[in-house]
């Protein structure tokens, strides 16, 4: 009998793949073509204390071996999330995992303590959106913000804290050991890292943000050595994701050192794609004769 | 389950119809089944490098031979489209689909219509022309160059119009309408944001229900990335701010409810 299962600060997950925040929206639409219960997570998308409208249009385009997004972290906000969207996930055996995005400190704790006596296995704390002006990144690109942050947030959370860090800083270590000193439980990484494309025959931006978050197959390099350098550098367990479409793409961030995978960009283009990732791994396991999978995490040293 | 699926789909057939407009069939089995007047599919690009699905709307559905038809424009060298305008007949492509709401067809039924078309807008209108039991005016507009006109003709009356006037009445096509002194009791249509602006405002002045197919860029196609939105003139009930999605709430909306 193989053993997928991982534990994230004390939650037990089936399996080791979830999706990533921002690309799976609450589950609904993907419920269409993958078998939730296959997840290990669902993470939703990023939901804040009150509706957010967004980012103008175009707020997507394509780049070589991946894309650019400025949505701006449309969400209902948390009454309506806990009305429709919590009561839909809790239908299904899976863990969840509420992607959390705030203005201001006090915005980012209240959607925690609202959330405290809902059914949700865990917490993501977004402090590294590169798309929205005020909030976001603005929290995760100093080392002091992020230690702030994660220690306000702690007070407030029922459930594990999961900082999210961003890849657009000088040593992403830094940022992670500072969310581990204010008492984060989980780090995932990395979130997109910030681009720009230019439509040359309209002579403007190709998106109305000007600049976007970059994801896809093309930035896996650079979140592997990121996931395997955090690995390193703090004792946290790690959720790794960037560019994530195969099993084998999953399996190298577990080798860095991830013991979770967010599969983010891949489902659009496979809307399958997370329950293939999952039942690769089983079977790169048989093959491999690998019993349980944390003989791989962080295989690589 | 939904009834939308990704699957590989054999071309059966593909042909340049005019400059840079070419004409594809599918062997699209229950996508065919499934499929409705104003509804798109995803197609997928055969260039790992191109990841995102490219939105294309339904020409037409062969119902008995399980067929799609699509109608698509190559939006330049080196992109996913021009990439399909290469496939022969026999090769396989990866299709997700039907997705989308498509015209509301029972609201036209047994009215005067316009079936409005401007550019690559023009192809959803033709399986809508040929559902649709109605009064049908099919209003075509181009830049020039006519693709589709005379197949229109076997399902409803056709007026033209052209930007520099080669072919029907010079201008778009509510220049056509005027100059025709046609009428109708509801309006389909689809085509890009300035004509659809000038016809919303031509339905609000004639008092007659309109509904547009709007286009944006796309990412999943089916409404969880929230990249297509569109202003909506309420609170949308999804969304709970003035958005919706154009793949799954649309790409067909009562003219009234989005803004232009």
């Amino acid at each position: 009998m193989i053993k997928t299962s991982v534990n994230l600060a004390g939650v037990e997950l089936k399996n080791p793949v979830m999706t990533a925040s921002g690309t799976f929206g609450s589950g609904m639409e993907y419920s269409e073509f993958v078998d939730l219960n296959r997840l290990g997570a669902v993470v939703t998308k990023g939901v804040a204390n009150v509706p957010w409208p967004g980012n103008p249009t175009p707020r997507v385009t394509e780049t070589t071996g991946g894309m650019l997004n400025a949505i701006g972290l449309q969400n209902p906000g948390i009454d309506v999330f806990c009305r429709r969207d919590l009561p839909f996930l809790k239908k299904f055996d899976t863990k969840i995992i509420v992607n959390v995005c705030g203005k201001t400190a006090e915005d980012y704790c209240e959607v925690v303590e609202r959330l405290g006596d809902e059914p949700v296995d865990l917490l993501e704390i977004n402090v590294s959106c590169p798309n929205v002006k005020e909030g976001g990144i603005a929290f995760g690109q100093n080392p002091k913000a992020l230690e702030q942050i994660t220690r306000e947030v702690k007070k407030y959370a029922k459930q594990p804290v999961i900082m999210k860090l961003s890849p657009n800083v000088t040593d992403i270590t830094e940022m992670a050991r500072a969310a581990e000193a204010g008492g984060a439980d989980v780090l995932s990484l990395i979130n997109t890292l910030t681009g720009m494309k230019i439509d040359i025959h309209r002579r403007t931006f190709a998106l109305a943000n000007k600049t976007g978050g970059m994801s896809g197959p093309a930035v896996k390099p650079i979140a592997v050595r990121m996931v395997y350098q955090v690995a390193n550098a703090v004792k946290l367990p790690i959720i790794g994701m960037g560019g994530i479409a195969t099993a084998e793409d999953a399996l190298e961030f577990i080798m860095a050192g991830a013991t979770a995978v967010s599969v983010g960009t891949a489902n659009f283009y496979n809307p399958y794609a997370t329950v293939e990732i999952a039942d690769g791994i089983e079977k790169f396991m048989k093959e491999q004769k690998t019993e349980d999978i944390s003989e791989l995490i962080g295989a690589v040293k | 389950m939904s009834k939308k699926v990704k699957k590989s789909l054999k071309i059966v057939s593909q042909e340049k119809i005019a400059e840079d407009i070419y004409s594809m069939w599918l062997q699209a089995d229950e996508i065919a089944d499934n499929a409705k007047a104003g509804q798109f599919l995803s197609l997928y690009t055969r260039d790992g490098s191109k990841l995102l699905p490219r939105p294309i709307s339904i020409c037409e559905i062969d119902r008995e031979n399980r067929r799609i038809r699509l109608v698509y424009r190559v939006t330049g060298k080196g992109t996913g489209t021009e990439g399909f305008s290469r496939l022969h007949s026999g090769v396989a492509l990866e299709v997700l689909g039907p997705l989308g709401n498509g015209f509301p067809l029972e609201e036209a039924k047994g009215k005067r219509v316009f079936l409005m078309g401007g550019g690559i807008g023009i192809p959803p209108m033709l399986e809508t022309a040929k559902e649709l039991d109605a009064e049908k005016t099919a209003v075509l507009g181009y830049r020039d160059e006519l693709f589709l006109d005379d197949e229109f003709k076997n399902y409803a009356k056709v007026y033209v119009s052209t930007e520099n006037g080669s072919a029907g009445t010079k201008g778009n096509v509510l220049d056509a309408v005027r100059e025709n002194g046609l009428d109708a009791d509801v309006i389909f249509a689809c085509g890009p944001a300035p004509m659809l602006r000038a016809i919303k405002a031509y339905a609000l002045e004639k008092g007659i229900p309109c509904w547009i197919s709007m286009e944006e860029r796309m990412a999943c196609g089916i409404g969880a990335c929230l990249a297509c939105v569109c202003q909506s003139s309420e609170i949308d009930e999804h969304s709970q701010v003035h958005n919706k999605r154009v793949c799954k709430d649309g790409p067909v909306f009562l003219s009234t409810e989005v803004e232009l």
